[in-house]
C-alpha cells in the first residue's frame, strides 16, 4: 500500500515536472484556443445562433491551428466574470465575449490577465488587451423601418425592446425615422420586454401589441416566438432580428437583419495568429457585410421592396446615413441640422427618442 | 386608473392563458410538499415536458397526444428524483437543483432536431353558447382544453387534500411521517405517487409552453417559470385556491405591464415586473411572524428524509 502510493506520487511527480518542462514548447505548436460567452444558448435561433455559426466558420477556416471553446446561456454580471475565468484558467488565449451585459465583467478579468486577448460585443470599453466591436445595426433598422411604414394598415408599429440602452435606441429612432419618412400618419409602440431571450414573454408582448392593433412587429429581442405569435394572427407582419429566422417565410416574416460574425472572427484570430493583433473599437455595417439584409418576400409589393433595396444600396456605398438631419429630439429641441449627420459617438451614447415617438425611456 | 384602450376582456382572456403553465406546475408541486418533499426540480421537469410533449405531437400529429408525452417526460424525470431522495435519502435541496441542470440539458439535447419546426395546433375548444355570452364568453368560454384542465385540477386537489381519506393520508405523511408510518401508511409509497403527480403536472406546464403558449421548441423555453411555480406554492401558504389566486396575480401582472407598455400608459416597468415577488417575500415573512403561525405553516416533515428504521 505503501510503495503504491510513494510510486503513485513518483510518477505525478515525473508528470508534473515533464508537463512544466514541455509547456511552453507546447503553447508555441499547439493550437490558439479561443473561448466565446454566449449569452443565449446556441439553438436561440437568434443572437446567440449566429455568434455560433461565426464560430464554427472559425473552426473551419483554421482546422487544427485554432482550438475554440464555448459556454451557453452565461449570466450578465458577476458570474459572467467566474465563466471567463474559467476559460482562460482552461487555457484560452483570446476570450470573445458576445453580449453587452459582459462589459464590466470583460474588463475586469482583462485587466487579471494581460497575455489573453479580449474581444466584447457592442460594448464600448478597451484596454490594451481588450477590444470592441459591434454592428450598425441601426442601417439594416432604417430598411425594415421603410418596409413597415409602406406596408402598415393600421398605421400602428411595434418594437418589442429588451433593454434601453444605445444600441437598442437607435434601432427604434432609426426604424421610426424611416418608417415615417415614407408615411406621415405611422406611430410607434414601444414595449421594453428587460430580457434579450424568454419565448413566453416576447410572444405576450407581440400579442399585446397584436391587440392594440399594432400589424407590424419588429423586435429587438433573440427568439423566434414573435414571429409564430404573429403567424397565429394571421395579419401581421414581423422581421427576423439578428438571424434570417427563415422558418417563418414569406409571411409573417418579410425580412430580416442578419448578423454575419464570421469574416470579422476569421480576420481577428489571423491577426492573433499572426501577432498583428491589437486592441481597437470596430463598427462594421451593411458595407462591411456584417450587417446583412435576408430575403425580402414576395409579400411585400415589388415597389417597396425596389425602395427597401436601394435604400440599402445608398447605406453600403456610404452616401446615405439612416440618422441624416434635420432630426428632432422627442421634446422637440434641434439634434441635428439640415444635411447633418450624427457622430458614433453620439450614437454610441444614444439616450433619447426621436420626435413623433411617445412614450418615455426607462431610466 | 386611466387603462388607455387596453381591453379589460382581452386582458383577462391573456391573464387566463398566461397563468396556465405556472399553475400547472405549481399544483403538482403543492401536491409533492404537501407530502412532505421538496423538490427544486420544477423547472427541468417543465422544460422535460415542453420538449417531449412537442416531440410527441410532432411525432403522432396531435397536440393532445402531446400533453399526454409531456405528462409521461415529465413524470419519467421526477421518478430519477423520487429514487434518489426516498430510497437512498439523498438530500432534497441538492437534488431538486441537480435535476433542474439536467431537465434543462436533457431537454436541450432532444430539442436538437426540434428547432424551428411547427407545432400542430390546438384544438380552439369554442365552447357553444356560453362562448357567446358578452363579456364572460371570451374572457372564460374560449380556451382550450388545458385552461380548463389547470382549473378542474386545481378544484379536484383542494378535494382531494381536504375531503378524500386518501388526500388525509397524504397531508399526515407531509406532517409527521413518523407518526404516519407508526399508524401503517406506507410513507414512501405515497410520496412517489405525490412526486409522479408533480412531475407530471409540471410536464403539462411545460407543454403548455412549448404547444400553446409560444408554440415552438427553443432552447431555454421555460426561461425560469419553475421558479416561479415554486414561488407561488409558497406564496399560497400550500393551499390549491390560493395558488389559483397567486397564478393569477404573477401572470396576470406579467400581461398588464406588457399590455399597459402597448397601450402606453406611462408606468414604471420595473417596478410592475417586481411586484409578485415583493408579494412573495411579504407572505413569508408573514408565514414566519408569529400570528397566524399555525395556519400559515408549511407541512411539519418538509424536507426531511425518512427510513423506517428510526
Amino acid at each position: 500500500m505503501n510503495l503504491n502510493r510513494r510510486t503513485l506520487l513518483a510518477s505525478g511527480a515525473t508528470a508534473a515536472t515533464l508537463a512544466t518542462l514541455g509547456l511552453p514548447v507546447r503553447a508555441q505548436e499547439g493550437p490558439l484556443k479561443v473561448g466565446f460567452i454566449y449569452v443565449g444558448p446556441v439553438g436561440d435561433g437568434g443572437w446567440t445562433f449566429q455568434h455560433d455559426l461565426a464560430r464554427q466558420a472559425v473552426e473551419e477556416q483554421f482546422g487544427d491551428a485554432v482550438e475554440t471553446v464555448f459556454q451557453e446561456s452565461v449570466p450578465e454580471g458577476a458570474d459572467a466574470e467566474r465563466a471567463i475565468t474559467q476559460m482562460i484558467l482552461g487555457g484560452a488565449k483570446m476570450i470573445f465575449t458576445t453580449s453587452f451585459g459582459y462589459m464590466d465583467a470583460t474588463a475586469s478579468v482583462a485587466a487579471k490577465f494581460p497575455d489573453v486577448k479580449f474581444e466584447h460585443a457592442t460594448g464600448y470599453k478597451t484596454a490594451p488587451n481588450l477590444a470592441v466591436y459591434d454592428a450598425r445595426f441601426y442601417e439594416g433598422r432604417a430598411v425594415m423601418g421603410t418596409i413597415a411604414g409602406r406596408m402598415t394598415k393600421s398605421n400602428k408599429i411595434g418594437y418589442i425592446g429588451s433593454f434601453p440602452i444605445p444600441e437598442v435606441i437607435q434601432g427604434i429612432n432609426s426604424s421610426f425615422i424611416h418608417a415615417r419618412k415614407v408615411n406621415p400618419d405611422v406611430e410607434m409602440v414601444v414595449i421594453w420586454a428587460y430580457t434579450w431571450f424568454d419565448p413566453a414573454k416576447e410572444a405576450d408582448a407581440a400579442k399585446a401589441m397584436i391587440e392594440q392593433g399594432v400589424d407590424v412587429i419588429l423586435q429587438h429581442t433573440d427568439s423566434t416566438a414573435p414571429q409564430a405569435a404573429a403567424q397565429e394572427a394571421g395579419n401581421v407582419i414581423t422581421f427576423g432580428q439578428a438571424s434570417d429566422m427563415a422558418a417563418f417565410k414569406p409571411s409573417p416574416r418579410v425580412s430580416s437583419i442578419i448578423d454575419n460574425w464570421g469574416p470579422y472572427y476569421i480576420q481577428r484570430i489571423q491577426a492573433a495568429l499572426d501577432g498583428t493583433w491589437a486592441s481597437q473599437a470596430y463598427w462594421g455595417g451593411i458595407g462591411d457585410g456584417v450587417v446583412q439584409i435576408g430575403e425580402i418576400t414576395e409579400a411585400v409589393p415589388a415597389e417597396v421592396k425596389a425602395e427597401a433595396e436601394a435604400l440599402a444600396a445608398s447605406i453600403a456605398d456610404g452616401s446615405y446615413h439612416p440618422f441624416t438631419g434635420p432630426l428632432n429630439k422627442q421634446d422637440g429641441s434641434p439634434w441635428l441640422a439640415e444635411g447633418q449627420v450624427a457622430t458614433d459617438e453620439e450614437l454610441h451614447g444614444l439616450n433619447f427618442y426621436v420626435e413623433g415617438i411617445s412614450g418615455e425611456i426607462p431610466s | 386608473m386611466d387603462l388607455g384602450g387596453i381591453s379589460p376582456i382581452l386582458l383577462l382572456a391573456s391573464l387566463m392563458v398566461a397563468s396556465t403553465p405556472i399553475l400547472l406546475a405549481a399544483l403538482g408541486e403543492l401536491v409533492v410538499e404537501r407530502a412532505g418533499v421538496l423538490n427544486l426540480g420544477v423547472e427541468g421537469m417543465m422544460i422535460t415536458g415542453a420538449i417531449t410533449g412537442f416531440a410527441a405531437a410532432v411525432a403522432t400529429g396531435s397536440a393532445l397526444i402531446g400533453f399526454l408525452g409531456a405528462a409521461a417526460g415529465g413524470a419519467a424525470l421526477s421518478a430519477l428524483f423520487a429514487v434518489l431522495v426516498l430510497w437512498l435519502r439523498s438530500n432534497q435541496v441538492a437534488t431538486g437543483l441537480a435535476l433542474t441542470l439536467f431537465g434543462l440539458g436533457v431537454a436541450s439535447l432532444i430539442g436538437q432536431s426540434y428547432n424551428g419546426v411547427r407545432a400542430p395546433a390546438m384544438p380552439d375548444l369554442h365552447i357553444p353558447v356560453l362562448a357567446d355570452i358578452p363579456v364572460l364568453g371570451p374572457i372564460l368560454f374560449q380556451h382550450d382544453l388545458v385552461v380548463y384542465l389547470g382549473l378542474a385540477l386545481v378544484a379536484g386537489v383542494w378535494w382531494f387534500l381536504n375531503r378524500s381519506r386518501a388526500g388525509l393520508t397524504l397531508r399526515a405523511v407531509g406532517e409527521n411521517h413518523e407518526a404516519a408510518h407508526a399508524l401503517g401508511y406506507k410513507v414512501l409509497r405515497l410520496r412517489l405517487l405525490a412526486i409522479l403527480f408533480g412531475g407530471a403536472c409540471a410536464g403539462l406546464g411545460g407543454a403548455y409552453l412549448s404547444l400553446v403558449r409560444v408554440p415552438q421548441w427553443t432552447e431555454g423555453l421555460t426561461a425560469g417559470a419553475g421558479w416561479i411555480a415554486l414561488a407561488i406554492v409558497v406564496f399560497a401558504s400550500w393551499r390549491p385556491l390560493r395558488l389559483l389566486l397567486g397564478a393569477w396575480l404573477f401572470g396576470g401582472i406579467s400581461v398588464l405591464q406588457l399590455n399597459l407598455q402597448a397601450a402606453r400608459v406611462p408606468v414604471p416597468v420595473e417596478l410592475l415586473s417586481m411586484a409578485p415577488y415583493l408579494v412573495t417575500i411579504l407572505v413569508l415573512v408573514l408565514i414566519s411572524s408569529g400570528k397566524g403561525r399555525a395556519a400559515l405553516a408549511a407541512p411539519g416533515s418538509l424536507g426531511q428524509p425518512f427510513h423506517a428504521s428510526r
